[in-house]
């Protein structure tokens, strides 16, 4: 539930980014024999390579150019690429994955929270503030909305555009590695992952409001809550279909997200 | 526009690519199995055991002084191309068909297999797939209508539960599985008080963890696939959950071990086939395996490498190579470790298919799946 | 630019008469093959109409594929003639398609991806779940082939026969439809919808149809992939068959005639060219995909067109 998207453009392969990273810490580990921390640290590196610099320049930078269609189709190929690449050169099979906090429960009166969960949980807010403060607080981070609302004029107003738009890749990076590594130990990681949470992360990008990152966690929230709350009390079967409708109706109804605001907002 | 005409042309042109002859000094058996999408677990371990009793035999000089070629298709995991693979196999005029462990792609492709009369040696457990009338299809593990009582009974003798919850992955295997258990649960007037789906290669559990919980049930029986399995066991200890798991191959399987880690303590249930049985000749397969793959295997390897020694005796017992005879031999054979040791332990084939063999109650405990049972074979 | 028209007729006709002949001398692997392109490519057609001549991503193919390959599996296993699983699940997915075309009228590009792919999903899940129809996760099985004025199609090469010439029908449909005034409008909405407008074309109608009659080819390939297979259940009509399709068309070339013909052909035959590389022939198929849009964005035959310019 815990993924964004900063990035203007669609990806087909937000899924395979979240599966990536950790396998990169697992093959640190695997084969550079390193301890935990240090191969997060190089997963993080190698992610941030990777999945941001390689990301754009290689596979957006030449093809954004003929437009939005072939970069989604890009995408979808760079997903297939990303899995099977994983399932021969690594595993095919799920892998466990450390948990860098304890696996125990507190129990908090009658319910029962697992520390897991907590740190999740914090580690999200923690994120989220910090890239709030980030867009809203620091001068780059304003020059960086701006150049997502409108490159041209932020080119005229002197912002270094290209450079932003670099950052905007990275910082995207870094999430989705943040969340591999948060979620890996829970979910396991294996190349397929990507398939499902990709899916999620774009309803809960839509749903929240595409260019709002708040919007982003309220809508991964609301998604989250919704579908397990269908899949407990309704039809387990049908709970792949509702986020999808829920989905529609926004899209139908509120194209710019419930969060969000409309296009024309200014900065 | 001419350039769209060329090539159109050019990719007619190409599709013409016929396939090549087989060499005769050989004997044919080709691997159609899962080797990419939701089966690739299964599909590799099957796919090395049958490697490695091949390996062995042609070391030896092969059956009846033939050495076994196997061309690997990959079923993609999907029905649809496995019967293009199956084709394929049939085309190079095989003797017999290793795999593939899927339901559903058995379920499309056996039907080839039988119109050309090739023997086909299938992972798959779905209950349906002996009853179709088919005599060229042969099981290497128990159906789901053989390991489903013995699962019931226990659950019925020694967990004496009085209402049991289902946790069953939506596919054929899951759903086959599922029919079966609650029709067994019915005649032992055991209630189903919650019966819950879940998806193929789901991550998150915690919704289905909370609905089990709350049926409060006697019983908790899972049937999913592997990863899955191991993704329910953490959610459920993290959610706290009491009764007793229990579980098929899927839920204690060395795979599911590995990954729930200290989770998957307390499972028990009835495993058909597993590489921890407490018989040496199982467990020297077991290192053998691992040292050539680097992995531990599951039933699955078990299934491959026995199946390419059921065939290697049956054949040597007919004395030629008659994929006719070897489907009619193969009914109602029985063969014994002392006869065969690749065969690992003894197994009977009935007219249906189906295969027989003891079987055995297990508990995961630290981390180790533990033999608390030996059950008989039911032929006895 | 333009051949000579008899040129073009003698390049048209070669072609045929290689897939006439292609599949002699082949197995029937080879036969299955070549008729799961054809069965393909009718459904890259449909495709191709509503994402390279309308210009509307849409994720649904596969859906509907799906539910031509259900009626016909329902039907002619319940004893009715093929023929009527074709007007059925025509008529279906013209209207269904329809329908699916009104949000693609508020909403553009990857708003719309996702609400094609949300069809797709609830069709998923309605072919798994709702047993009673579709016998669920199941499958079904047994599916016979037609008989056509006494002519069986049992054998593979009279089947593959029969989808050459239902692909040879729908593609002189379909080339039709191109050059008609209809076709032009497709085009027109495709490359500026506004000026379109202002010119008198009927946009919402323009649209909507695409949609209809793109679906409606897809749900003629499911016609005919029941038979074909001759087993079906859900998981073969999942997101991954859309995109699949979806890459078809791009890689043939989408707004090409002859674009899903091509593509499809890559798409179903590479993995017997890339036999030599094993298990890697899907990573060398997403990295040729994505050479392929860094550079020539128009797909193969836009390649195709290029290289030829220069020379002239």
């Amino acid at each position: 539930m815990l993924l964004w998207q900063t990035s203007q453009t669609i990806n087909f392969a937000q899924g395979e980014f979240v599966m990536l990273p950790a396998f990169f810490v697992l093959a640190a580990m695997k084969f550079g024999g390193l301890s935990f921390p240090l191969a997060i640290l190089a997963g993080l590196a190698l992610a941030l390579l990777v999945l941001g610099l390689l990301f754009k320049r290689l596979v957006v930078d030449p093809i954004i150019r003929h437009g939005v269609l072939p970069l989604v189709i890009s995408t979808v190929a760079l997903a297939i690429f990303l899995k099977e690449g994983v399932k021969e050169f690594y595993a095919a099979d799920a892998q466990a994955f450390p948990a860098a906090w304890a696996t125990t429960n507190l129990a908090l009166g009658p319910a029962v929270v697992s520390v897991q969960n907590l740190v999740i949980i914090a580690v999200a807010v923690a994120a989220v503030g910090l890239l709030q403060y980030f867009l809203g607080g620091t001068r780059t981070g304003r020059q960086m909305q701006a150049t997502a609302q409108n490159p041209a004029l932020a080119r005229i107003l002197g912002i270094p555009v290209e450079r932003m738009i670099l950052y905007t890749f990275l910082i995207n990076a870094a999430l989705v590695a943040l969340a591999s590594f948060l979620i890996s130990p829970i979910y396991l990681a294996k190349f397929t992952n990507g398939e499902t949470l990709g899916l999620v992360a774009f309803v809960a990008a839509i749903v929240g409001g595409f260019n709002q990152v708040r919007g982003a966690i309220v809508g991964g929230l609301l998604v989250g809550v919704i579908d397990n709350f269908v899949a407990a009390y309704w039809s387990s079967q049908y709970r792949a279909a509702i986020p999808l409708f829920l989905l529609i109706a926004v899209i139908l109804f509120r194209p710019q997200g419930l969060l969000g605001r409309a296009e024309e907002r200014t900065v | 526009m001419k350039a769209e005409w060329i090539g159109a042309v050019a990719g007619g042109m190409l599709a013409l690519c016929a396939a090549s002859a087989q060499a005769q000094q050989t004997v044919n058996m080709p691997i159609v199995i899962e080797l990419s999408g939701a089966g690739a677990v299964s599909g590799t371990n099957f796919r090395d055991g049958a490697v490695i009793a091949i390996d062995e035999i042609n070391a030896k000089g092969g059956i009846l002084g033939r050495r076994i070629s196997a061309p690997q298709s990959d079923t993609q995991s999907n029905p649809g191309v496995s019967r293009a693979q199956v084709q394929k196999a049939i085309d190079g005029n095989p003797y017999v068909i290793l795999g593939p462990v899927f339901s559903g792609s058995v379920k499309v492709n056996m039907v080839l297999a039988q119109q050309a009369e090739v023997p086909q040696f299938t992972g798959a457990e779905a209950a349906d797939i002996t009853q179709m009338g088919n005599d060229y299809i042969f099981r290497t593990s128990f159906g789901q209508q053989m390991s489903m009582p013995k699962i019931a009974n226990y659950i019925r003798d020694r967990l004496k539960a009085k209402s049991v919850a289902i946790l069953w992955v939506n596919n054929d295997f899951g759903k086959g599985g599922r029919d079966t258990f609650s029709k067994e649960m019915a005649a032992r007037n055991i209630k189903v008080i919650a019966d819950v789906s879940t998806e193929s290669g789901q991550v998150d559990f915690a919704a289905d963890v909370v609905k089990i919980k709350g049926a409060n049930a006697d019983a908790i029986f899972v049937y999913t696939n592997e990863e899955e399995s191991a993704r329910f066991l953490r959610e459920a200890r993290k959610q706290g959950v009491k009764a007793p798991l229990i579980g098929e191959t899927t839920l204690l399987g060395q795979k599911v071990i590995e990954l729930a880690g200290e989770a998957a303590n307390g499972a028990k249930g009835h495993v058909g086939l597993t590489v921890d049985a407490p018989i040496p000749a199982v467990q020297a397969f077991r290192d053998k395996f691992q040292k050539r793959f680097n992995y531990l295997p599951d039933h699955n390897g078990i299934k491959g490498y026995t199946a390419v020694y059921a065939v290697k005796h049956a054949t040597e017992k007919i004395g030629s190579f008659d994929r006719k005879l070897l489907a009619k031999t193969m009914k109602g054979l029985t063969i014994k470790p002392e006869q065969e040791p690749g065969i690992l332990m003894e197994a009977t084939w009935d007219a249906k298919g189906d295969i027989d063999r003891i079987s055995f109650l297990a508990e995961v405990v630290d981390g180790k799946q533990k033999i608390v049972t030996i059950l008989p074979k039911l032929g006895k | 630019m333009r051949m000579p028209r008899n040129a073009r007729a003698i390049a048209a006709a070669v072609a045929v008469a290689l897939l006439v002949a292609a599949p002699f001398g082949l197995k029937p692997y080879g036969i299955y093959l070549l008729s799961l392109w054809a069965v393909m490519t009718i459904a890259a057609i449909g495709l191709n109409l509503t994402l390279g001549y309308a210009g509307q991503i849409s994720l649904a193919q596969a859906a509907f594929v799906g539910i031509g390959a259900y009626t016909a599996a329902l039907l002619t296993t319940q004893g009715w003639p093929l023929w009527s699983a074709f007007l059925l699940a025509t008529g279906l997915c013209l209207v269904v398609g329809w329908l699916l075309g009104y949000p693609a009228l508020r909403v553009q590009h990857h708003y719309l991806a996702f609400v094609t792919l949300s069809f797709a999903t609830l069709v998923f899940l309605m072919l798994r779940n709702e047993e009673w129809l579709t016998k669920g996760v199941y499958g079904i099985s047994g599916i016979p082939r037609p008989t056509l004025l006494g002519w069986s199609t049992k054998a593979p090469l009279d089947f593959y026969f029969f989808c050459l010439g239902v692909l040879a029908l729908v593609s002189a449909a379909a080339w039709w439809l191109i050059r008609s005034p209809w076709g032009r409008a497709f085009t027109a909405l495709r490359e500026n919808p506004i000026r379109a407008d202002s010119l008198g074309v009927d946009t919402r109608r323009y649209t909507l149809m695409a949609f209809a009659i793109g679906s409606a080819l897809g749900g003629i390939a499911g016609v005919m992939y029941a038979p074909l297979v001759q087993f079906i259940e859900p998981t073969a009509f999942a997101l991954n068959l859309s995109l699949n399709l979806l890459l078809m068309v791009m890689v043939g070339g989408s707004g090409y005639f002859l674009g899903p013909f091509l593509g499809a052909a890559v798409s179903v035959l590479l993995p017997e060219w890339l036999r030599f590389s094993e298990g890697l022939y899907l990573i060398l198929y997403a990295m040729f995909v994505m050479i392929l849009m860094a550079f020539c964005p128009s797909g193969l035959l836009g390649l195709a067109e290029r290289l030829r310019k220069p020379s002239r």
